[in-house]
C-alpha cells in the first residue's frame, strides 16, 4: 500500500567548501504530502532540487520512483517528466501564451497530438480556474495567476509527485490565498506533494508530516499534529515561535 | 491663451530658423554655382563617364554612364557589407558562446579577441591588413598553391571559377527541394497535431538539399567544371593568373578588418542575449521532461534571438556604412567610385554627395523601418 | 584497491590516475615547448603527422584521466572544473595552451629579441625583428605632425595645462561646488579654445602662427576628439529634449536631424564638410578646414549623444517629472534641476562609449588632408628613404589607440557597474 516513492539515503552536498545538505535521510510514501521548513539558507530548497536533480547531490543515493539518480542517468528526462515541479519565480515562458505553456511538454516529451494536449492543458487550467485566461501570455497576468498556470503546467505532464519551492514568497498578500487553494485541492486529489514553504496554515491543512531543516540537516521529522503541538528541538520551537 | 503662445511660439521660432538656414545655404549655393557656370541638376548622370574601374560586378567601362558607375559602387558596396555580415555574424555567435563558456580559458581567450579588436580604429586595422599583413604575401610566381587550386598572392586570392553546363537543371532542383521540404514541414505539423507523432523535420530537409542537387548532377545532365587559375609569364618580371576567379587585396583587407571588428560587437550582442534568458527558465524547461536540446529549441533560443536580432541588426548597419572606409585604400565601393572619381571628374559636389548621402540613409532607413516592424511583431506581450 | 580502469577514471585510485595523467599532460606540454623555443622536435623519430598531432593526443589522454569528479583535492577540482569539463573543453584547453606557447617566440623576437632601436637610418635595422628606429626617428611626426620643431612646447604646455584645469573640479570649497557645472559646460571649453586658439594656432602676443594644415599626428587626434566632445555634448541634449518635446514642429525637426546623420557614414559627412559645405558658405567667407571637419563630426556624433541621452531621459520614472510638475516648476526649471541631473548620470557610460566611438573615428580626418596618427603614418611609411616598415607603424599606432580606449572602456564599465549597484 504505502510505497515507497522517494528514498534519499546520506544525501550530502557542497557548494564549494559550503556544505548545504548534511546526511540528509527521507522517505517519502506514495500520496504523502510533506511540508518542508526553515530558515533561509537551510537547504530545503537544494533537498528538493536534488530530488529532480536540477541539483547534482554529491554523496550518498536518491531513489525517485525506483531509478536511482547518478551521474549515468541518461533519461533524466523521464524521470523529470514524473516530478512536476513549481518555482518561486513562476518561471512561465513569457514567449509562449498559457495554453502553449502548457502543451509544450505534453507535445514534445509524451508526443501527444496537439488537439489532444489542448483538451488536457484546458482540463488542467480549468482545476486551477485560469480557462478563461488561456490565451493571454504570463506578462499579461497577476502573480497569482501566473503561478497557478505553472502549476496547471506542471500538472500536464500528469506527474507522479510534485514539488513546490515557496510557491507564495514572491506573491503579493491578496493572492497567496488563491495559489494555496488550488494547492490544497491538488493535495485532495491525492497527488503526492513535497511543498517547501512557511504557510503553516497550509501545513496544518494539508500535510501528513512536517520536517524542519537547519543548516543542511533534518533537525525534526514528526506528523503534523506533533509537529505544532509539541516539538521537540528547541531549534523548531524557536522558528516556530517566531513565525506563527 | 497665454499656454496656446508658449507651445506655439517656440515652433514657429523653430521652424523660421530651420527655413532661413536652409535659404540662406541655398541662396550661397546659387550664387557660387552661377559663378563657376555649373547649372544645378542630374542630367549628368547619363553623360558618358570615360573612367575605369578595377573591380566591377556588371560589365562597365569609360563608355558607359555616370549612373551606371554609380551602380557598380553601390554593388561592390553591397558586396563588401554582404560578405562582410556573414563573417561576422559567424565569428560573433561563436565568440559570443565562448564568452559563457565554463571553460576559463577559452572564456579569456574570447574575451581577449573582443577587447583586442574593437579597441583599435577600424580603419587602422584596414590599412594594417592592407598595407602591412597582406603585402607581406609572396609574388604570384612564388606562391605556394593552397589545397593545389587556391592562389593567395600580394596580388589577390585566386581561385578556381565554377563553369556550370545545364545550370538551369541545378536551380530547378533546388527549387524542388525547396517546395518537397515545404510541403514535408507542413505535412509534419498536421501529423504531430493529429496523431502526436514527430518526424525528423531536420534530417529530412537536410537530405533533399542533398539528395535532389546529386540527382541533378548524376542524370539530370548538370555537370561543373573548375577552372583552376594558371601562372602566366607576361615579360621576365611580371606574371598573373589567367583563367580562374580573382579576389583583389583590397577586398580581402577590407572585408577582413570590417568583419573581425563587427565581430566583436556581435559577440557582445549574442552574450548578452543568452545572459539575458533566467537561469530559472532552463530549470523551468527542464522540469517539465525537455531534453537539453528541445530546452535550446524551444525556450532558450526563441527569447535569446528576441534580445540578440534588433542590437545585431544596428551593426550590420554600421558594417554597411563603415564599408565606406574602402575609399581609404582605393577599393571601388561606392565612396570611392562616385563622390571621389565621379566628383573629381564632374565637379558637382552638392548632387553627387546628396545623391550618396541618400543612398546610405535609404539603406539605413529601410532597415530600421523593417526592424520596428519586426519588432513589434515579435515582442513579448506585457501588460 | 579496486580494478584500474583507464576509460573511466574514479577516486579509488586517484593517485595512479593523477600521476599518469599529469605526466602525459607534462610531456605533452614540454614537448610543444621545445619545439617552440628551442626547434627540438623530440618525436621526430615518428611520422611527421604523427610527430604534429602527438602533444595533443597525449594531452587528450593526460587530462581525461585527471578528469575525477569531486576529487577532494581542492586545486585539482578547481582545475577539472575550470578547463576540464568534457574531452571537448580538454582539446579546447590544449589547443589554447599550444597556441600560447607557440607564439610566444615569434612575437618576442619581432617585438623585441631581433628588433632594432639604435642608430638614424633604415640601414641601422639590421634584424629580422621590427625596425623601432623608424618610430624613434618619427616620433616627433607622429606625435605632433608638421608642427613646427622649436614650436612644439607650445602644444605640450597647452595640453598640460588643459590637462591640470580639468581636475580642477576635485578641489573647490562646498560654497564653489555648485558652480562646477557652470565651470565644466561653459567656462571650461573658453579657456580649451582661447588656448588652442592663441597659444597652438599662435598669431598673438608675438606666437608665431602656425596653420593648422601643420597641426597633426596624436596632438591633434586629442585636439579633435576634445573639442567634438564639447560641442556635441550640448547639441545632443537640445536634440535629446527636442526628441522628447511635445511640440510637434520640434519633434519631427529633432527626429529628422537625428535620423539624417545617424543614416549615413562619417566619411560622406566629411566629404560633405570638404566639398559640398564650402557651396553652401558666401563666397568671400573662409572657414578653416580643420573647423569645418570639427564642426561636421560633432554635428554627426550629436545626434549619437541625443539617442544615448534619450535613453537616460526615458529610464527616469514618472514619478520624477510629476513631483517636479507638482512643485510647480516650468519646463525648464524642471529640466535643469531634477530631470537633466539625474538622466545624465543614468548617461555617463553611454556618452563614454559613443566617446570612445569618436575617438577611434577620428583617423578619417585624412579624407579631407588632415594628418592625424594614423595619416601621418600613411605619410610616413611612403618615404623613400624608409621604405618598408608598415607594420611596425600600424603596430605602434595600434598600441597607443588600444590603451586610450580600453581605458576608456574600462572607465565606461566601472561607471556602468557602479550606477547599477547604487541603484
Amino acid at each position: 500500500m504505502s510505497d515507497k516513492i522517494i528514498e534519499m539515503k546520506n544525501v550530502n552536498k557542497w557548494f564549494g567548501d559550503f556544505q548545504v545538505l548534511k546526511d540528509v535521510n527521507l522517505d517519502v510514501n506514495q500520496k504523502q504530502k510533506i511540508v518542508v521548513c526553515g530558515p533561509s539558507g537551510s537547504g530545503k530548497s537544494t533537498l528538493i532540487r536534488c530530488i529532480n536533480r536540477l541539483e547534482e547531490h554529491q554523496k550518498g543515493s536518491i531513489i525517485v520512483d525506483g531509478n536511482e539518480l547518478t551521474e549515468d542517468t541518461k533519461n533524466i528526462e523521464k524521470i523529470r517528466a514524473e516530478v512536476g515541479m513549481v518555482f518561486q519565480q513562476f518561471n512561465l515562458f513569457p514567449h509562449l501564451s498559457i495554453l502553449d505553456n502548457c502543451t509544450l511538454a505534453p507535445i514534445w516529451v509524451k508526443k501527444m497530438p496537439k488537439k489532444q494536449a489542448e483538451e488536457l492543458a484546458m482540463n488542467e487550467l480549468k482545476k486551477v480556474q485560469i480557462v478563461d485566461q488561456a490565451k493571454k501570455f504570463p506578462g499579461q497576468l497577476s502573480g497569482g495567476q501566473q503561478q497557478r498556470s505553472a502549476i496547471a503546467r506542471a500538472l500536464c505532464m500528469e506527474p507522479k509527485i510534485m514539488l513546490f519551492d515557496e510557491p507564495t514568497s514572491a506573491l503579493d498578500p491578496e493572492m497567496i490565498k488563491e495559489v494555496l487553494d488550488a494547492m490544497v485541492s491538488l493535495a485532495k486529489g491525492g497527488m503526492t506533494m513535497i511543498v517547501v514553504t512557511h504557510e503553516m496554515g497550509f501545513a496544518k491543512e494539508v500535510a501528513d508530516e512536517v520536517i524542519f531543516m537547519d543548516e543542511g540537516m533534518i533537525v525534526e521529522k514528526q506528523p503534523t499534529k506533533q509537529f505544532f503541538a509539541n516539538p521537540k528541538n528547541d531549534r523548531t520551537k524557536l522558528f516556530l515561535s517566531q513565525i506563527l | 491663451m497665454n499656454s496656446k503662445i508658449r507651445k506655439i511660439l517656440p515652433q514657429i521660432i523653430t521652424l523660421l530658423a530651420v527655413v532661413l538656414i536652409f535659404g540662406f545655404f541655398t541662396f550661397n549655393a546659387q550664387i557660387n554655382m552661377d559663378n563657376r557656370g555649373i547649372e544645378f541638376g542630374y542630367g549628368f548622370l547619363s553623360q558618358e563617364s570615360s573612367f575605369d574601374v578595377q573591380f566591377s560586378l556588371i560589365e562597365y567601362d569609360g563608355s558607359h554612364s555616370y549612373a551606371r558607375a554609380y551602380l557598380v559602387g553601390l554593388l561592390n558596396t553591397l558586396l563588401v557589407a554582404f560578405i562582410g555580415i556573414i563573417i561576422s555574424t559567424i565569428i560573433g555567435i561563436i565568440v559570443g558562446i565562448a564568452r559563457l563558456s565554463p571553460n576559463y580559458l577559452i572564456e579569456r581567450s574570447a574575451a581577449f579577441y573582443v577587447e583586442f579588436f574593437r579597441n583599435i580604429p577600424l580603419l587602422l586595422q584596414i590599412f594594417f591588413w592592407y598595407f602591412a599583413a597582406l603585402r607581406a604575401l609572396p609574388l604570384p610566381q612564388d606562391a605556394d598553391p593552397i589545397f593545389g587550386v587556391f592562389f593567395l598572392t600580394i596580388k589577390g586570392l585566386f581561385v578556381p571559377r565554377f563553369i556550370w553546363e545545364n545550370l538551369d537543371i541545378f536551380f530547378y532542383s533546388i527549387i524542388a527541394a525547396t517546395v518537397s521540404i515545404t510541403v514535408i514541414r507542413n505535412y509534419a505539423k498536421r501529423l504531430q497535431q493529429n496523431e502526436g507523432k514527430q518526424l525528423p523535420v531536420f534530417s529530412i530537409s537536410a537530405g533533399l538539399l542533398i539528395i535532389l542537387p546529386l540527382l541533378a548532377f548524376l542524370i539530370g545532365g548538370v555537370s561543373l567544371n573548375f577552372e583552376i587559375p594558371v601562372l602566366e609569364q607576361m615579360s621576365t618580371t611580371s606574371f598573373k593568373y589567367n583563367g580562374g576567379l580573382g579576389i583583389p587585396p583590397e577586398l580581402i583587407a577590407l572585408t577582413l578588418a570590417l568583419a573581425l571588428y563587427t565581430a566583436t560587437f556581435i559577440a557582445e550582442c549574442v552574450r548578452a542575449g543568452i545572459q539575458g534568458i533566467s537561469k530559472g527558465q532552463k530549470e523551468a524547461a527542464a522540469s517539465i521532461g525537455l531534453t537539453p536540446n528541445q530546452i535550446l529549441k524551444l525556450v532558450i533560443m526563441p527569447q535569446a534571438l528576441r534580445i540578440i536580432i534588433p542590437p545585431t541588426t544596428n551593426q550590420y548597419l554600421n558594417l554597411t556604412k563603415n564599408s565606406s572606409l574602402a575609399a581609404a585604400i582605393a577599393y571601388p565601393d561606392l565612396v570611392l567610385v562616385f563622390a571621389g572619381t565621379a566628383l573629381m571628374q564632374t565637379g558637382r559636389a552638392i548632387e553627387i554627395v546628396s545623391i550618396t548621402m541618400f543612398t546610405y540613409l535609404s539603406i539605413s532607413l529601410a532597415i530600421s523601418a523593417l526592424m520596428n516592424w519586426y519588432n513589434k511583431s515579435i515582442a513579448i506581450k506585457e501588460k | 584497491m579496486s580494478k584500474i580502469n583507464f576509460l573511466k577514471p574514479d577516486k579509488q585510485n586517484l593517485s595512479t590516475y593523477l600521476y599518469t595523467g599529469s605526466f602525459l599532460f607534462f610531456i605533452a606540454v614540454f614537448d610543444v615547448f621545445l619545439s617552440s623555443f628551442f626547434k627540438i622536435n623530440i618525436t621526430s623519430f615518428l611520422p611527421n603527422f604523427v610527430s604534429f598531432l602527438l602533444p595533443l593526443i597525449l594531452g587528450i589522454i593526460g587530462l581525461h584521466l585527471v578528469r575525477i569528479e569531486f576529487s577532494g583535492i581542492k586545486n585539482l577540482d578547481l582545475l577539472n572544473k575550470n578547463i576540464n569539463t568534457s574531452t571537448f573543453n580538454a582539446v579546447l584547453t590544449l589547443l589554447i595552451i599550444f597556441i600560447i606557447i607557440k607564439s610566444i617566440p615569434p612575437i618576442m623576437s619581432w617585438f623585441i629579441l631581433d628588433a632594432n632601436i639604435a642608430g638614424d637610418t633604415k640601414e641601422a635595422c639590421t634584424g629580422s625583428g621590427a625596425c623601432w628606429t623608424y618610430i624613434k626617428i618619427w616620433l616627433r611626426r607622429f606625435v605632433y605632425g608638421m608642427y613646427p620643431n622649436d614650436l612644439q612646447w607650445r602644444i605640450n604646455i597647452s595640453f598640460i595645462l588643459l590637462i591640470a584645469l580639468a581636475f580642477v573640479g576635485y578641489f573647490p570649497s562646498e560654497k564653489l561646488r555648485k558652480f562646477l557645472t557652470l565651470y565644466y559646460v561653459v567656462i571650461y571649453p573658453i579657456i580649451a579654445f582661447v588656448l588652442i586658439y592663441y597659444l597652438i594656432s599662435g598669431g598673438a602676443f608675438g606666437l608665431e602662427w602656425v596653420e593648422t594644415g601643420a597641426w597633426g599626428g596624436l596632438s591633434l587626434t586629442f585636439i579633435v576628439s576634445f573639442f567634438c566632445l564639447i560641442f556635441c555634448f550640448p547639441v545632443g541634449m537640445f536634440l535629446a529634449l527636442g526628441r522628447r518635446s511635445e511640440l510637434p514642429t520640434l519633434r519631427y525637426i529633432s527626429v529628422g536631424f537625428i535620423e539624417f546623420w545617424r543614416g549615413v557614414p562619417l566619411i560622406t559627412v566629411l566629404f560633405m564638410s570638404s566639398v559640398m559645405f564650402p557651396m553652401f558658405l558666401p563666397e568671400d567667407f573662409f572657414m578653416d578646414k580643420l573647423v569645418r571637419v570639427i564642426i561636421a563630426i560633432s554635428l554627426f556624433e550629436a545626434a549619437y549623444v541625443a539617442e544615448v541621452i534619450r535613453g537616460g531621459l526615458q529610464a527616469l520614472p514618472r514619478g520624477q517629472y510629476d513631483a517636479a510638475k507638482s512643485l510647480g516648476m516650468g519646463y525648464w526649471k524642471m529640466h535643469i534641476f531634477v530631470i537633466l541631473p539625474q538622466a545624465l548620470k543614468l548617461v555617463i557610460p553611454g556618452i563614454a562609449n559613443t566617446f570612445l566611438a569618436l575617438v577611434k573615428d577620428t583617423p578619417l580626418i585624412f579624407v579631407v588632408g588632415l594628418l592625424e596618427i594614423v595619416g601621418m603614418l600613411n605619410l610616413a611609411k611612403t618615404n623613400p628613404k624608409w621604405l618598408g616598415f608598415a607594420m611596425e607603424g600600424y603596430v605602434f599606432a595600434a598600441i597607443i589607440f588600444w590603451i586610450i580606449c580600453y581605458a576608456m572602456s574600462r572607465y565606461s564599465y566601472n561607471l556602468e557597474i557602479k550606477y547599477k549597484t547604487e541603484r
